[in-house]
């Protein structure tokens, strides 16, 4: 699965301001389920953001282990279902799934690659009352230009969009972008408008497990985002009304860093493959977590006892320059695994911002990406691919 | 607020991809869409709960509200909360 950046700019809660209370004054509760399924995918996309060593989880939850999670957390209280993946289209049971979820009263989100997808499931999906399909484009450059092109391969996903549409969702299209593509971004618009798309998400790529394994080959430069950023701008102005566009600046390009889940266990709830509750679904590979996994203890338990959950929430965790920040209940400090994967300690600033000790690693990181966007194409180190086999090798399993 | 989109004739249904519906934990009604949530409040939610329910004018809807609340004069409220709904793309005339 891809991490959006704007996944938390729609998240419940930060749209709850428009008419009554702000989230944050009501007692905590999970609001987002995001239950990723499985961690099968046909794809094999160098930006996924699932665990470097995702090929270790050998059993997935069943089917009543799964309702099971959907049934407590909706009781507590979570409206947005979002299933996930891998790629959710391969799990047989995908449909019982939605039919559970939607009697349960989620909004229920499915997030595929439209690989495994075809017109008929699209319809079934929607007759169990499944909400919302995403489909993402996880292109390459080399696969945009097919898409753009119209070739083969992605003459699949274009037909998988229309088929959403006309099964009567919304069309909601997300790009992944990324140093690679970033510069094709008023194509991708085009494309998205002859599709007739009601929503399009320009969704930078977040620099989490394979992402950040392929960060130097990923990270755009300024002067890319700038004119993407332009494009954009000049594409929601004309599509206003129509098409809405939602473009997210990346965070290492930023002053200050993402208000990250809403805050640590304060709305977000992911569930992985094997049962592990995570309040963020990158949360795994911070270390001394102890990962409560669902098949042990209740979503209830988990949620309000566990030490993983209650680590980072509230502010009484935080480090200078957080602690006597003026601007810590807008940011929270930012990414704990961003904080954890620069500096080594989860409970520091987020380095994105211009006010952490550590900011100098987030622009030696862009200055790396640059280097090697320089080099002469036999040279430059070749994306790693998110596979099996990579996940074997690159953890020792 | 510019051009006004509805009048008593025109028929509001809620966008494509939103939902209406009560929600016991908030304790209030909410529109859900996709990967978002609005709480209302509760005069929006009567409104709109009355949009989502069945397919109506708005004259015919403001009738129902005020029968509902004592004959109060809501005309204004109602207008106004439905152009501000449509900005925000939960609602479409039909
Ligand atoms: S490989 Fe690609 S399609 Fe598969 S889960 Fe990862 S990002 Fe999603
Ligand atoms: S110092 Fe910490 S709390 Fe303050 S703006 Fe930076 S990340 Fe946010």
């Amino acid at each position: 699965m891809t991490t959006t950046g704007s996944d938390q700019n729609k998240a419940p809660g930060s749209t709850g301001g428009a008419v009554g209370m702000n989230v944050r004054d009501s007692i905590r509760q999970p609001l987002w389920l995001l239950a990723e399924l499985t961690y099968a995918c046909p794809l094999q996309c160098p930006y996924c953001s699932n665990p470097m060593d995702f090929a270790s989880v050998k059993k997935e939850l069943t089917t009543e282990e799964w309702i099971n999670v959907f049934r407590q957390a909706r009781e507590m209280g979570a409206t947005q279902l979002g299933l996930s993946g891998g790629e959710p289209l391969t799990r047989p049971d995908l449909i019982e799934l939605i039919r559970e979820a939607r009697n349960l009263g989620f909004y229920t989100n499915l997030i595929t690659s439209g690989v495994g997808l075809n017109a008929d499931k699209a319809k079934e999906f929607k007759e169990a009352g499944l909400d919302h399909i995403q489909v993402s484009f996880q292109a390459s450059s080399e696969d945009l230009n097919n898409l753009i092109a119209g070739t083969d391969a992605f003459q699949h996903k274009i037909e998988m969009a229309k088929a959403v549409k006309a099964a009567g969702y919304p069309m909601v299209l997300c790009f992944v972008t990324h140093r690679q593509n970033i510069d094709k971004i008023d194509e991708i618009l085009d494309l998205a408008i002859n599709l007739d798309a009601d929503y399009v998400e320009l969704a930078t790529t977040q620099y989490y497990g394979w992402a950040m394994h392929n960060r130097d080959q990923l990270l755009p430069m300024k002067e890319q985002l700038v004119r993407a950023e332009a494009i954009a701008h000049e594409y929601q102005e004309k599509q206003k009304g129509n098409m809405k566009i939602y473009y997210v600046v990346p965070d290492y390009y930023e002053d200050r860093p993402k208000a990250c889940m809403n805050g640590w266990g304060n709305v977000f709830l992911t569930v992985t493959p094997d049962g592990t509750a995570l309040p963020c679904h990158a949360a795994r590979e911070l270390p001394g977590m102890e990962l409560p996994n669902v098949k042990d203890l209740s979503i209830k338990e988990i949620w309000e006892g566990s030490n993983d959950f209650n680590r980072f929430r509230g502010f009484d965790w935080m480090k200078e320059p957080c602690r006597s920040c003026d601007e810590k209940e807008k940011d929270f400090g930012g990414c704990r695994c961003q904080a954890y994967m620069l500096t080594g300690d989860p409970a520091m600033a987020d380095p994105v911002c211009t006010k952490s000790p550590d900011h100098h690693l987030i622009l030696e990181a862009i200055e790396n990406g640059r280097q090697e966007a320089e080099k002469p194409a036999d040279i430059a180190k070749p994306l790693v691919f998110r596979n099996p086999k990579n996940s074997k090798e690159i953890c020792g399993l | 607020m510019t051009d006004r989109i509805f009048n008593a004739d025109t028929t509001p249904v809620l966008a494509l991809g939103y939902r209406f519906q009560w929600e016991p934990a908030q304790d209030c009604y909410v529109l859900l869409y996709p990967e978002g949530m609005v709480k209302l409040n509760p005069a929006a939610g009567e409104i709109l709960k009355r949009v989502s329910e069945k397919k109506q004018t708005v004259g015919e809807l403001i009738a129902e509200l005020k029968e509902a609340f004592n004959g109060a004069d809501l005309d204004d409220d109602v207008y106004q909360f439905l152009e501000e709904a449509h900005d925000n793309d939960w609602i479409r005339p039909e």
